[in-house]
């Protein structure tokens, strides 16, 4: 029983933890592509990459303060979403499917290629430039603390205290931009291109508006994540890690201020909830360790929001807060 | 009665056409079989080639090879192709080392000793990294031939991955991501039969693309089949294609393990040489089984009934089927032929570079590349575009690094995208 209490107690951590904190800010800028503009945007991570990448390299190889390292990630991922955008949205909708999962690709790839170590770090990556990030925490760092039935280290809280502050700041910011003629003419783009177009607007031009702002707070979401692990590795960027996103929005709701928020929240409370539950299965020798093992537990999770993204678009396409009208998914 | 009488032809066709693939290919690496047992019997021996593009093939210079206690097994100079052979005791771990005063001038070495592990029976190859001041990383010009047989030997692998994904794109519409994972399924079937079963690799294969047709076929029979009768949206239909793919994936990953493994099959082959090329026998195989199984489905797509059938789907699906054509049959078969051929490309990969639980999302993005640069939905698109992103990759190695060989091919999908999206064999029409 205790040890029960243990695991949901972990679980009720992971509702706010630094991975909710990532996947909420992902699927924020996820939302605004896929359920506001109906952009399929594969390569998400490459965006949180480049944040995160971009305050590593700034602060820890180059010596530069936080601010600075946190100007180069958005650039970055302004960039990179130029250079995505300009050949692409002007195409059917699958071939920026096809190049952004490429482009996610490549960036992992050259990041952690052997000839980018003086820069990257290559797959050691980097650690050793949250120093500015924890010395302006309104509270004692060094200790931890107990909170929600669980321990917390004050780097952690501070971690997640700026992300969820970021969090609330992007969704209040999608909340008034969809409010505005702004967000009604990405929504008619989404419902019907041709009529928008036909409409005197600039259809291209609104496409990379909404590309480049949602890759931006991608980027933030990628800072949170290396500034709370303490250590940026192209590993933690891994293609996967986009779908994981993807199945956090669509469970939420897409084309909801709130989906993706929540979304990501419930999706870590089912995976850390399954994670440490099917450990202690194995640990208590009720799953036999033939079947399953420790390492094994890790892959589950990508097994389960594999199927369950499967399922959620079959038999709930609008997820848990959303509104079926809305729903790019149903076109054609 | 019609439709049972319609469904034994189409299934009396299949199995014709996979008996010629299959025999075809069963041929070839029975042959493949004669030589590689012929060559294993000669023992351990290690081979080291000294060259740069601008010196030539180096001579003379002193090579010495020691084992794990450090004794030395071996020593000798290069011949005037710059090669050091020597026979070794057995297999084991040895260390390479070159005088690099022996080094004509102008020419450097950046290490002078190399570590070589040689498998019982196999050759241990190395070569060590000169530079004579020209740019790049050696070698230059000489290995354009080389690399350019290894690019073809990719690209058609590519190809035989890519012909199911790009007729099913063609005939349903749907962008399957989850086509790789059909690839590393007959992969890694065939391994299980080869390595845990014993059975030699030719039967395994053949059991593995057996197996990759019935799995293709479930895909239709209990997911594509059923959304489509539904009326789902490609898009949502895109999107299911990704989370089928993370699942297989990762349940792989549970079921293989996360390490690459070899067959257990035609390991260590010596490399023969050709004039300016050099290749194993299982490269040549997988060379002439690659344009064996795509000039028969090249055949079957220009002269059989179900193969024009495929082609009149993908071309207007509408009207195929105001012109009698069982479009579900039609869908269904092409989802069989794209399972079983994405299972010999998925062994025919093991083979050259070992079977991964992830191997077929890292082919993925190539045979999209691949049929991206053909023409999306035309078959034979996806077999030019396919041939030309192998030797891209592997040609690409002249001025990037190995391990980023993969990276060019992605950069070619994308500049492809930028100056002609729809494809060398694509109609304009097709592009949104």
């Amino acid at each position: 029983m205790s040890e029960f209490l243990d695991i949901l107690a972990l679980s009720v951590k992971s509702l706010v933890s630094q991975s909710a904190v990532f996947f909420a800010l992902m699927g924020v800028g996820l939302n605004l592509h896929f359920g506001y503009t109906g952009l399929l945007n594969f390569g998400q991570i490459a965006f949180a990459l480049l944040g995160g990448y971009g305050v590593a390299i700034s602060v820890a190889m180059w010596g530069l303060p936080l601010l600075v390292g946190v100007l180069i990630g958005v650039v970055a991922a302004f960039v990179l979403a130029l250079l995505l955008g300009l050949p692409t949205l002007r195409l059917r909708a699958d071939y920026l499917a096809i190049v952004t999962i490429a482009a996610a690709e490549i960036m992992r790839l050259v990041f952690r290629s052997t000839p980018a170590t003086p820069i990257t770090g290559a797959t050691r990556g980097l650690s050793g430039f949250g120093r500015d990030f924890y010395a302006v925490a309104p509270f004692e760092t060094q200790r931890t603390y107990d909170f929600l039935g669980s321990t917390w280290t004050g780097r952690e809280i501070w971690a997640v205290l700026v992300g969820w502050i970021l969090v609330t700041l992007f969704s209040l910011l999608i909340w008034q931009l969809m409010r505005s003629p702004w967000g009604r003419v990405l929504k008619a783009i989404r419902e019907d291109e041709d009529a928008v177009r036909s409409l005197g607007k600039n259809v291209y031009s609104y496409k990379m508006q909404s590309l480049v702002l949602g890759g931006v707070i991608a980027s933030f979401g990628g800072m949170i994540l290396v500034l709370a692990t303490g250590s940026a590795n192209p590993d933690q960027f891994q293609n996967a890690n986009t779908f994981l996103a993807y199945a956090a929005l669509i469970l939420g709701g897409t084309a909801r201020v709130l989906g993706p928020v929540v979304g990501s929240m419930i999706l870590w409370f089912i995976i850390a909830f399954t994670d440490a539950g099917l450990a202690a299965l194995i640990r208590n020798g009720i799953i036999p360790s033939e079947i399953l093992s420790g390492p094994d537990v890790a892959n589950i999770r990508f097994v389960l929001v594999g199927v369950g993204l499967m399922m959620l678009l079959i038999f709930r396409p609008q997820g848990i807060f959303g509104d079926r009208r809305e729903i790019v998914l149903d076109a054609h | 009665m019609l439709i049972s009488v319609r469904t034994r032809m189409s299934g009396q066709l299949a199995a014709r056409i996979l008996v010629v693939a299959l025999t075809g290919f069963a041929v070839f690496l029975g042959l493949a079989v004669a030589t590689q047992t012929s060559a294993s019997a000669e023992g351990e021996t290690i081979r080291v080639t000294l060259a740069t593009s601008v010196s030539g093939p180096i001579e003379g210079v002193e090579v010495t090879v020691t084992d794990d206690q450090g004794d030395e097994v071996a020593q000798g100079s290069t011949d005037e192709d710059g090669r050091f052979e020597a026979d070794l005791p057995g297999p084991g771990e040895y260390t390479v080392a070159i005088n690099a005063d022996d080094l004509p001038e102008g020419v450097t070495a950046a290490v002078t000793e190399r570590p070589v592990t040689v498998a019982e029976g196999g050759v241990g190859r190395t070569a060590f990294a000169l530079s004579d001041g020209s740019t790049g990383q050696g070698g230059g010009a000489a290995r354009i031939p080389q690399l350019l047989v290894e690019g073809l030997r990719f690209g058609l692998l590519i190809a035989i991955c890519a012909v199911g994904l790009s007729l099913i794109f063609g005939t349903t519409g749907l962008t399957n991501f989850a086509h790789g994972e059909l690839v590393a399924i007959g992969a890694i079937v065939a391994w299980f039969l080869n390595v845990s079963a014993g059975l030699p690799l030719i039967a395994a294969t053949a059991i593995a693309m057996a197996v990759g047709g019935f799995v293709g076929w479930l895909n239709d029979f209990a997911l594509w089949g059923p959304l489509r009768r539904r009326g789902s949206g490609l898009i949502a239909m895109l999107v299911i294609s990704i989370g089928l793919s993370l699942g297989l994936r990762y349940l792989l990953n549970i079921i293989f393990g996360g390490r690459s493994q070899p067959y257990a099959d035609y390991r260590g082959q010596r490399a023969n040489d050709y004039g300016p090329i050099s290749l194993t026998d299982k490269d040549l195989f997988s060379i002439a089984i690659s344009l064996v199984v795509l000039v028969v489905v090249a055949l079957m797509l220009q002269r059989t009934k179900i193969g024009k059938a495929m082609r009149a789907v993908a071309d207007n699906r509408d009207l195929a089927a105001a012109s009698g054509i069982n479009v579900d049959r039609v869908i269904r078969f092409v989802w069989i032929v794209g399972g079983s051929l994405a299972a010999l490309g998925g062994v025919l990969f093991g083979l050259s570079d070992e079977v991964s639980w992830d191997m077929g999302f890292k082919l993925l993005l190539l045979m999209f590349a691949g049929i991206t640069l053909g023409g999306l939905g035309t078959a034979y698109g996806a077999l030019l575009g396919s041939v030309i992103v192998g030797m891209f990759v592997q040609l690409s190695t002249l001025v990037i690094a190995d391990e980023l060989k993969y990276v060019g091919g992605l950069l070619l999908l994308i500049v492809i995208l930028v100056v002609r999206p729809q494809g060398i064999l694509g109609s304009r029409a097709r592009v949104g």
